[in-house]
């Protein structure tokens, strides 16, 4: 292990991957030269050259088909998509393509792409730079969507998602890119599983159940709640499809009080899902109704952005409403 | 006219020149793309537009936006975030619009703004006005699907418009080269059969030009592109190191002024005088400085506002 930043990791995952795998292909706008918007790809170009660090016109649904095509004749592409919020332009080739090659053509293709992109706030970029999107790709079948929160995770995440031989929707966050920590050298190899949560925090009295920049927020909140004699438990999904249903349920089981926090606007985000599997399958372990943290039912605001982003003090308002309440 | 040009040409340089230096005081949030070095291309179309006829601008569009007469103070709001702002300050300088005036905003999303100044064109007919739409965007943009889909659709519906595109030779942090297999974009009209031309950054060549465009819009003959071949003389925004480009090519563009040739023209044909000149910038960084006061002196809108307004 050595200290690193989450930016760094991700660049790591992706060299790793490419001395790994011939096969293995990055490609996006700025990823090559200039070594990525937000610097992810710094190096790769001059390691790897044009041919593997593919700079790419401005055409997000061009290139990420692209990928999809080379992917069903054997390559692994990564494609960046410098924010989330472009990726709307390329929603054909994810949801029509992409997401239904394999089942549609009758298992004949597999097309293992991994679609990278960073969401969410903290830049006051405003309406179209600060989405939180996840919870489209979750609803499509066929597709992975995986969030890391930490160095150590985004790196063990993205090469399990580059050698994963389904389409993964590999969500990265804005604010975590500088972030500092511990993540594996290369000789170790570490290569963690997608589907499965990490309990962060544990604790008895409720469960937080949240991913990439709310599991720090969820951490600080319970740091709060701990001086007021409250003990939670943070739960880290990782992947969001498909989520780790045993580690959310088997918390549950043991706290009996459920929250979920997403950075996304709540309202159907994957906070929902879960709260509805939660009612569906373990209704009888809740002592309370199951609360969700999201932004606001509202395009990202550009001058009030830190109060439409949520943070640890949501969290904590809402595990008191479920601590306050009984079914 | 030379005058009006002039002025034009300088009140979009301070009013980029004081936004890079309050955002650089941290004082306004957000990304900031200034248009530095490409004023002449707004001054000159603008002029042939009234406040029916309709813009679409992109992320590097302050000078779009000023040419086309947004009243400064309340567009300095809204980068500043404040409620007197065109858009509430909720969206700052990436959004700027004046739906008054025909400024149909500014765009996060390249490409995003050509269909919907189509879209205008496409209303305009419909109703049977002589009104026009431009759409404003950088070669960048040709790259996106949306480009290509809007400039057939014009071509096929002869829509009363006119495609405008700002050449500055980069898009982001890499070259034309990576962008584009022709030099220039009227090579891409061509496959619309859309009647463009390619001019320097001249201001009244690109008037001349613009103004032939515009006319054929107006008289229902359909759309053209205009490519304006243009340096952007800072980064892709406030901030950027631009290590990719080297300080050279840097120099070398900034050594390529607009506003300063135009002056130099100015004055050799006795147009205006030195003293004529100096007035104007100082009549222009009155106003633009008022402006800023302005909307430092105007306030943020309120957390109870946030969910205002999604809905008619
Ligand atoms: C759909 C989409 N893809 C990528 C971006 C990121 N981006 C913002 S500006 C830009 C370059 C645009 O270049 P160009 O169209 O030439 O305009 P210029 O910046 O030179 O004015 C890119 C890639 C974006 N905003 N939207």
């Amino acid at each position: 292990m050595k200290e690193t930043r989450y930016i760094f990791a991700i660049k790591e995952a992706m060299e790793e991957e490419m001395d790994r795998d011939e096969n293995v292909f990055l490609i996006g706008e700025d990823v090559g030269l200039a070594g990525g918007s937000f610097g992810a790809s710094k190096g790769l170009y001059e390691k790897f050259g044009p041919e593997r660090v593919v700079d790419t016109p401005i055409s997000e649904l061009g290139f990420t088909s692209l990928a999809a095509g080379a992917a069903s004749c054997g390559l692994r592409p990564i494609v960046e998509i410098m924010f989330m919020d472009f990726v709307t332009c390329a929603m054909d080739s994810i949801v029509n393509q992409i997401a239904k090659m394999r089942y549609m053509f009758g298992n004949q293709y597999t097309v293992p792409v991994v679609v990278r992109m960073p969401e969410g706030g903290g830049l006051n970029a405003g309406p179209q730079h600060s989405q939180c999107l996840e919870a489209w790709f979750a609803h499509v079948p066929g597709l992975k969507v995986v969030m890391a929160a930490t160095p150590h995770d985004v790196k063990g995440l993205l090469k399990a998602s580059i050698r994963d031989d389904n389409p993964v929707i590999f969500i990265e966050n804005k604010t975590l890119h500088a972030m500092k920590g511990m993540a594996a050298e290369a000789d170790e190899d570490v290569v963690l599983p997608l589907g499965k949560a990490d309990v962060k925090l544990q604790g008895s009295d409720v469960t937080i159940v949240t991913a990439s920049r709310m599991v720090h927020e969820s951490l600080k909140a319970a740091r709060i709640l701990e001086q007021e004699g409250i003990s939670a438990e943070v739960v880290d999904l990782m992947t969001i499809q498909p989520w780790d249903r045993k580690t959310v349920f088997d918390s549950v089981a043991k706290t009996h009080r459920l929250v979920v926090a997403h950075e996304a606007v709540k309202q159907f985000g994957f906070g929902a899902e879960i709260a509805a599997a939660a009612a569906e399958e373990i209704l009888d372990e809740l002592d309370a109704p199951v609360m969700r943290v999201g932004a606001p039912f509202a395009p990202a605001s550009y001058s009030l952005e830190k109060y439409y982003v949520p943070s640890a003090d949501d969290v904590v308002s809402a595990v008191k409403s479920t601590l306050e309440r009984t079914l | 006219m030379l005058t009006g040009f002039y002025t034009m040409m300088v009140r979009i340089r301070k009013v980029e020149e004081n936004l890079m230096e309050v955002f650089s005081r941290g004082e306004i949030p957000g990304f900031l793309h200034v248009s530095i070095g490409q004023e002449a291309a707004p001054a000159a179309v603008c002029a042939h537009l009234n406040a029916n006829d309709c813009i679409s601008t992109t992320h590097r569009g302050h000078g779009w936006a000023v040419a086309k007469g947004i009243e400064i103070r309340r567009a300095m709001a809204e980068l500043f975030g404040k409620r007197e702002g065109f858009c509430l300050g909720r969206s700052g300088s990436m959004h700027l619009a004046d739906a008054g005036i025909g400024i149909m905003g500014a765009n996060g999303i390249v490409g995003g703004g050509i269909p919907i100044a189509a879209g205008a064109a496409f209303a305009a007919q419909y109703k049977k006005t002589d009104h026009v739409a431009v759409a404003t965007f950088g070669e960048g943009a040709t790259g996106e699907g949306a480009f290509h889909e809007a400039m057939n659709f014009a071509a096929i519906r002869r829509l009363p418009m006119v495609f405008v595109c700002e050449n500055n030779g980069w898009a982001e942090f890499s070259p034309k080269s990576v962008h584009m297999p022709v030099e220039s974009v009227t090579s891409r009209a061509l496959a619309y059969d859309i009647p463009a031309v390619s001019v320097s950054n001249k201001v009244v060549e690109i008037y001349e030009a613009a103004g032939e465009a515009v006319r054929r819009a107006r008289k229902g003959k359909g759309p053209s592109l205009l490519e304006i071949r243009c340096d952007r003389w800072y980064g892709h925004y406030v901030g950027d190191a631009q290590k990719y480009r080297g300080k050279e090519k840097v120099e070398e563009a900034m050594a390529k002024d607009c506003i300063a040739d135009f002056e130099a023209e100015l004055i050799k044909g006795k147009v205006l005088r030195r003293k004529d000149l100096d007035r104007i910038r100082a009549e222009v960084s009155a106003e633009v400085e008022d402006a800023v006061n302005f909307a430092r002196q105007c306030t943020y809108p309120d957390v109870s506002e946030m969910l205002e307004g999604l809905y008619v």
